[in-house]
């Protein structure tokens, strides 16, 4: 009765675009314990930049957010689905690895070193995904990849292989293919931290671009200027835990904790 | 005072350097260089004279022999068994690698055994073994494990000597090629695998598409090897009355008593066989250096 209601442009708005909620999520390395309990919400349509001294556990909270790390506790949810897991009464069953994969399908996420294929071109990165995982057609993944190409400034280079790219496009053209599989939810890991710096600029440019287009997003990053200008939600982490979070005018120009404060005062 | 003591200061800065002769480089001698060079040079003469004057190389006779029926139908057979036990031989390892590489201790314990097992029995033994295999089992049989047959066959007629000797290079083979492959696949960086998974590429696909193609570049030198140690290992099959290429060549020198001739012609087809393999090799290797630099 309520659906009838629904206005369609609303619906298809919350289908590209995805909500997470983080719940006492727990995950130990060995003796090492990365993750000490972390809720965390994040609103669709949201960007949400996590910042943190090396060894702070952002880069695995955020793998554990589309199951590239199982969590040792804790339930993490995408759009109100649990990721990893099928939850029945108290039961927690671990998914079959294909539905993880599916699951993944509607989780973009960029890696610190690209990790592009390098024996694919770039068109062929960037289409394998959409035809393996999504069975699209061929050709209209083609079509879709240099759309996609154009959108991240490369139209050129896609019958080039990865080596022949300076980093920054490297990074621009791994952005692009996790934007093939239509994601709603967009993961950044240090996206700029391996590039030289002048080609920090041009891959932050096309992140912005995306930020803009209402696609929810977490970016874990040492780009303060960066999480100024785009963030909804900026999240401090030390020691795996989040010690405060929010705005990134309240976070960042006045942070409530000495942590955050010392933080700050030495990447500023 | 100083304008005028400081304009001659950058003129003699701007003037040519050296006025004098041009300087020539002189590079330094190896006197010694030149006497190996020519001790060798004089061996390598020396070598090649006797192969041409030395009547006991009989090259007529090797002539009349190289491509005779049953010497091109004993290569053909050289082929078949280096073939087919490259193929079943890589088809096996490549399962025993992704055993080894697996996460249940059951599966990788059993390749382990099966690796440690093989590469410790010297190849003529294991054919052997294979040659008498109706001696161990009369019958092998298709049905429940432990339970009724539904289908059985006499191992005699099963296991020719032709399909022992495939079996006995397959399964030895298998083992060194299960090491290659397990290399080759640790060799790719495990970012690719997460890239992978990330995208929700199939575990298969993983496999086929990103995985192996970046693993050949270091498993190909290796199987290469491998495909030619086979190739001549095939051999040491002769002690099975085989007819490949050594033993139809024994044959032949045991009845006409010309035993270097014949030997010379089955060293030819080994090298010349061996040298095709080396190009194909060049080019299958150009084919999966796609993308890369080097």
């Amino acid at each position: 009765m309520s659906s009838v209601t629904v206005d369609p442009a609303a619906e298809a708005q919350a289908a590209t675009t995805a909500k997470v909620e983080i719940r006492a999520v727990h995950k130990t390395f060995g003796p090492l314990h990365v993750l000490r309990g972390i809720d965390l919400d994040v609103r669709a349509g949201e960007v949400t930049v996590v910042l943190g001294p090396s060894g702070s556990g952002k880069s695995t909270l955020l793998r554990t957010i589309n199951h590239l790390e199982k969590v040792d506790s804790g339930t993490v949810s995408v759009d109100g689905t649990l990721v990893g897991y099928r939850r029945s009464g108290n039961k927690l069953y671990e998914l079959r690895e294909r539905d993880i994969l599916k699951q993944r399908t509607r989780i973009g996420f960029v890696f610190q070193n690209f990790h592009l294929f390098p024996h694919l071109t770039v068109l062929e990165n960037i289409v394998e995904a959409p035809v393996s995982a999504l069975k699209r057609p061929r050709k209209e993944a083609e079509a879709a990849a240099r759309t996609l190409l154009e959108r991240v400034g490369l139209a050129d280079k896609a019958e080039a292989y990865p080596k022949q790219l300076s980093g920054g496009q490297q990074q621009r053209v791994a952005i692009a293919r996790a934007l093939a599989l239509e994601p709603g939810l967009l993961l950044f890991d240090e996206p700029t931290s391996a590039l030289d710096p002048e080609l920090v600029g041009e891959v932050l440019d096309v992140i912005k671009d995306l930020a803009a287009s209402g696609t929810t997003m977490i970016v874990v990053t040492h780009e303060i200027g960066f999480a100024r200008e785009v963030a909804d939600t900026v999240v401090f982490m030390d020691e795996g835990r989040i010690v405060e979070q929010g705005p990134p005018a309240e976070v960042l120009d006045s942070p409530r904790h000495e942590r955050t404060r010392a933080f700050l005062s030495k990447v500023l | 005072m100083s304008l005028t003591s400081d304009p001659p200061v950058t003129r003699a800065v701007e003037k040519e350097p050296v006025a004098g002769p041009e300087l020539v480089v002189v590079p330094v001698r190896h006197p010694w260089r030149w006497v190996a060079v020519a001790v060798t040079a004089v061996l390598l003469v020396q070598f090649v004279h006797g192969l041409v004057t030395n009547p006991g190389w009989e090259w007529d006779v090797f002539a009349a022999f190289f491509t005779t029926e049953t010497v091109l139908r004993a290569v053909w057979v050289t082929l078949q068994l280096t073939f087919h036990g490259t193929a079943l031989g890589f088809a096996i390892g490549i399962v025993l690698a992704f055993m080894r590489l697996s996460a249940s201790p059951f599966l990788r314990s059993v390749a382990f055994g099966y690796i440690w097992a093989f590469r410790s029995i010297p190849l003529i033994v294991q054919l052997l073994f294979w040659f008498n295999l109706a001696y161990l089992y009369k019958e092998l049989s298709i049905g429940i494990p432990f339970g009724p047959s539904f289908l059985s066959f006499d191992t005699t007629g099963l296991v020719g000597e032709m399909s022992a000797a495939v079996l006995g290079l397959a399964l030895h083979q298998a083992a060194y090629a299960a090491e290659i492959v397990r290399g080759g696949v640790l060799a790719v960086d495990e970012g690719q695998v997460q890239a992978a998974a990330s995208l929700g590429i199939p575990r298969l696909r993983q496999v086929r598409r990103i995985v192996l193609p970046q693993a050949m570049r270091s498993i190909l030198p290796n199987a290469a090897n491998e495909i030619i140690s086979l190739f001549k290992g095939t051999s040491i099959v002769s002690v099975m009355a085989i007819g490949e290429l050594f033993y139809q060549v024994q044959v032949v020198y045991g009845r006409n008593g010309r035993v270097v001739p014949l030997l010379m012609v089955a060293t030819a087809w080994y090298v010349l066989l061996t040298t095709a393999l080396s190009v194909v090799q060049h080019y299958v290797e150009r084919h999966y250096a796609k993308g890369s630099v080097r």
